[in-house]
């Protein structure tokens, strides 16, 4: 096997795991038989040179990419989401680099979009009304426990927002809906020192309420403070799993770019 | 967390309201307008009767503003209100007129003639992706010439229209209260506006209109089914634009298939005056009845005062660029 780490010390039972995940656009093979797993309360980083396929794994189980083979199984069974919405039903909620926020809409608006709540009786029922108290204490109460409360207004647009604080929006919203499975892509990419220390404890707060995290990021001083694991994409698939506490930095670094070949796989 | 300790100026709390409340320019320039032409006109500008007559006068625009508004908050444009509007009067007049319908079902088949128009527009732009801009400027032009050949050009006379079939004109119809008179076409239009500025801001569909015209691809990861979205506003669209074309019979009294042709521009014109941005996402309902209100004062004003009608036009045009940059200042609050 060409992996250091089949599975942390906490649990042997994966959340979600993927096997022999291929897709190809054209004669482009994107995800070639590609396996990934999850393990809960983890946070496993995904990393992997430009165009090596993480972005399109991390789109099949986030369901915007339908994979042309392979099974994903979501706590043991198997899940065939066809868009982003199912997955998110199943429990796994994706924030996106772009953050997927209406910018000129409320933090409230915003957490909410989807899947609003209207209010009970006939109010909700006939005139479809919105249950904006509820919806906007919820979502004060969201961000309080993350420590995000420096905003003071729920109701102020997002696009008012720094950047960081817009991050911990979108952390918020998928921490307050993503019961399974959270994915960050690249939470940090636009952000300043200062704010992507903050960015980073929220991360670590989150798993802290036990919900596994997949971060797909760039930025290897990030990966290295947070991930458990870390997945290393290559050429459409997990080349291997590494303990960032047993490897350095130049080692993902050549693992991911090819320069270095994992120990297994000189072996096999 | 990077905070804002700026000491907020005069100027920065006011672009700070108006992103909040945008209707608010719009409002501000109509009582202004409102306030000087009472000055210039004089005590009957004022009188209930004067402005009652600048709302009946802005119903037909109202009406088709308030449909305009749905889609442009959407980033998108109709430009085929206009056709849809005349075409569906024409329907509701020749059903009744030369096919002998009961002019109540012959109502109905117009308002569903307006209601397919709007569901046309909607699934070409939903699913063929087609610019909104190049899919009405398309069928303004079949449903104008469905128009014009369905109705053979035939006008179809107020007269005929009293005698047989007065429902047609039931938005014409009128009522006093405290020496203003209100038809119905006004009661409707601002019935409308009130109730979509209800669900725009109140309802789950709403929240998702400007989602779906402030940035498409977050609404969509959000999961807001943006083509849903977008074929209910341009089928609703149609379908207001076809109640149009009912307060239109009511208004002039005939059907004729060439009437209400500046509905297009008039409507585009109140919604952009109203501070509705051309991009989607931003702006109120109400600001559109501002909008269409605005043009209704000057235009009643500038002729009470004996000038020349091109100064309107004039007028209107440079509200429409002045209203357009206020937009784009409003927006900076954002950066």
């Amino acid at each position: 096997m060409p992996l250091d780490m089949q599975s942390p010390s906490s649990s042997r039972e994966p959340i979600l795991t993927a096997r022999g995940l291929t897709k190809r656009y054209g004669k482009v093979v994107a995800l070639d038989r590609c396996d990934f797993d999850l393990y809960p309360g983890e946070i496993l980083a995904v990393i992997g040179d430009n165009g090596a396929g993480k972005s399109t794994l991390i789109k099949a189980i986030s369901g915007a990419v339908i994979p042309d083979e392979g099974e994903i199984r979501l706590e043991g069974r198997p899940v065939h989401f066809r868009n982003p919405t199912e997955a998110r039903e199943a429990g796994i909620e994706t924030v996106y680099q772009t953050l997927a926020m209406s910018p000129a809409l409320s933090i409230a608006d915003n957490m909410f979009m989807g899947r609003e709540l209207r209010k009970p009786g006939l109010m909700g029922r006939l005139f479809r009304q919105l249950d904006r108290p509820r919806m906007e204490a919820f979502a004060r109460e969201k961000l309080s426990e993350l420590g995000l409360m420096t905003i003071q207004n729920i109701n102020q647009a997002v696009e008012t927002l720094s950047g960081g604080q817009r991050q911990g929006v979108a952390v918020a919203r998928a921490a307050a809906f993503g019961s399974k499975v959270i994915i960050l892509d690249e939470p940090t990419a636009a952000l300043g020192v200062k704010e992507s220390r903050r960015v980073l404890e929220l991360i670590l707060d989150v798993k802290a309420r036990g919900i596994p995290i997949i971060l797909i990021s760039h930025n290897m001083p990030h990966v290295f403070e947070v991930a458990d694991r870390i997945h290393v994409h290559r050429l459409g698939r997990r080349l291997c799993v590494i303990d960032p506490k047993a490897h350095t930095m130049s080692d993902a670094v050549a693992y991911m770019t090819g320069a270095k070949v994992p120990e297994e796989m000189k072996a096999a | 967390m990077a905070e804002f300790h700026e000491k907020p100026t005069l100027l920065r709390r006011m672009q700070h309201a108006l992103h909040v409340t945008p209707s608010l320019v719009p409002l501000i320039v109509l009582l202004a307008a409102i306030a000087l032409f009472a000055l210039l006109v004089g005590g009957r500008f004022f009188s209930a009767g004067s402005q009652s007559l600048v709302l009946q006068q802005v119903q037909i625009v109202g009406i088709v503003a308030a449909a305009q508004t749905l889609v442009i908050l959407t980033a998108g444009i109709d430009l085929s209100v206009g056709a849809i509007m005349v075409l569906s009067s024409v329907v509701m007049g020749q059903f009744t007129f030369r096919y002998g319908l009961p002019p109540e079902l012959a109502v109905l088949c117009g308002l569903l003639v307006g209601l397919g128009c709007g569901l046309i527009n909607g699934l070409l732009v939903a699913y063929m992706k087609l610019p909104p801009f190049i899919v009405t400027l398309g069928t303004w032009q079949v449903f104008l010439a469905t128009n014009f050949l369905f109705s053979r050009n035939e006008t179809i006379r107020a007269q005929d229209i009293e005698a047989q079939a007065p429902i047609l004109q039931f938005f014409g119809q009128s009522f006093r209260l405290g020496g203003a008179t209100f038809t119905y076409g006004v009661v409707f239009m601002l019935i409308l506006v009130l109730g979509l500025a209800y669900a725009l801001r109140h309802t789950a569909w709403g929240r998702h209109v400007y989602a779906v015209g402030d940035d498409p691809d977050a609404a969509q990861l959000s999961g807001v089914n943006t083509k849903r979205v977008l074929i209910s506003v341009y089928t609703l669209s149609g379908l207001i634009c076809a109640f149009a074309g009912w307060a239109l019979i009511g208004r002039i009294g005939s059907v004729s298939p060439t009437s209400g042709q500046e509905a297009n521009i008039q409507s585009i014109t109140a919604v952009v005056i109203g501070g509705i941005s051309l991009f989607g996402g931003r702006g109120s309902i109400l600001g559109a009845l501002f909008g269409a209100l605005i043009v209704g004062v000057v235009s009643l004003g500038l002729r009470m005062m004996g000038t020349d009608p091109q100064w309107t036009y004039f007028f209107i045009g440079v509200l429409i660029i002045v209203a357009v940059l206020v937009d784009q200042w409003i927006r900076k609050v954002a950066s």
